[in-house]
């Protein structure tokens, strides 16, 4: 069995070294991004970025959670090949990824509800 | 006689419906549960990172830099990975030899920043038990640096297959499937380094 023949059974053909390479400066540029909102929200250039810190405050945690969700996508699209691979594998990350989701924010509302109430005080 | 259709039923056990190995779909259904692991165990550090009443709390003790570092390294490490599956898949062993050591290399650097990192908090007098924030933080990082530790060993025994000469084109797959394992580590780290460290570092 040839490697191609073999990429074809598993269900995608192989990706390039260029776009890995690609992908892999995206990837850097993000997180990059990342540090950058954070030292010009609240590090060391908080001080000197002035109108662009009270501008960006606000957002901090929405562009963060974006530029996360960016490099998430990268990583499963082309790096786990979810891209060229069968549809399936896709669907069971996909549910796996709503559920861990729902979870998330299930356990976050259940708290912030019962702090609410007086008898959470109470020291279990 | 026997043999052979022993050798067919081994064959046979690899194919399913889907066109694609058995085996990469029960790492990609092993991959779906671990995603709801590593989301309750978010959940309860987002839940608890603010109580630190006895003890430091984040903006005490987290350091940008460092973690930035070792997040470096993490990305690094999927990007060698896919080269090295790359070479494997090209039948250069030269080239999988080196981008899988180099992998290796990131993964034991990590743990190393990892275990610098749990000391350094420790002597600045955060213990797993002096407050929730703690307890939840040692445990979330805890398990994603053991997941760290298990695919570096998964890719350690995968390297000593290609230095016997034991991988080619054919069997690429094995790499791609503890490629995967480590491409999920990464993504759970791309979670754990703005929610866990930047975000707690909030005013």
């Amino acid at each position: 069995m040839s490697a191609h023949d073999n990429a074809a059974q598993d269900g995608h053909s192989h990706t390039s070294a260029g776009k890995y390479v690609q992908i892999a400066v995206i990837l850097f540029a993000l997180t990059a991004l990342e540090v950058l909102l954070y030292e010009v929200s609240y590090g060391e250039l908080s001080h000197a970025a002035g109108g662009l810190t009270a501008a960006l405050e606000p957002w901090f945690v929405e562009i963060l959670l974006i530029l996360s969700a960016m490099k998430f996508w990268f990583v499963a699209m082309f790096y786990m090949h979810l891209k060229q691979d069968i549809k399936p594998l896709s669907w069971v990350f996909g549910f796996s990824l709503v559920i861990a989701s729902v979870v998330i924010v299930a356990m976050i509302i259940l708290f912030a509800y019962t702090r609410g109430l007086f008898w959470a005080d109470v020291p279990w | 006689m026997s043999s052979t259709l022993a050798h067919d039923d081994a064959h046979a056990a690899h194919h399913t419906s889907l066109p694609v190995d058995n085996r990469k779909l029960a790492i990609w259904t092993f991959i779906g549960s671990e995603c709801l692991f590593f989301a309750t165990l978010i959940s309860t550090y987002l839940i608890y990172k603010d109580t630190h009443a006895k003890g430091p709390g984040p903006k005490d003790i987290f350091e940008v830099p460092l973690v930035t570092a070792g997040t470096a390294v993490l990305l690094f490490s999927s990007f060698f990975v896919v080269m090295a599956l790359n070479g494997a898949q090209e039948g250069n062993r030269k080239k999988l030899l080196g981008w899988l050591g180099a992998t290796i290399m990131c993964g034991l650097f990590f743990l190393g920043m990892q275990v610098y990192e749990f000391n350094h908090f420790y002597h600045l007098g955060l213990g797993y038990t002096t407050n929730l924030f703690g307890t939840s933080f040692y445990t979330l990082t805890g398990f994603h640096g053991t997941h760290v530790a298990i695919g570096t060993l998964w890719l350690m025994t995968v390297f000593k297959d290609a230095l016997k000469g034991r991988m080619p084109p054919a069997k690429a797959l094995n790499l791609e499937l503890a490629a995967l394992y480590w491409h999920f580590v990464d993504v759970v780290w791309i979670i754990i380094f703005p929610v866990v460290y930047l975000m707690s570092l909030r005013s």
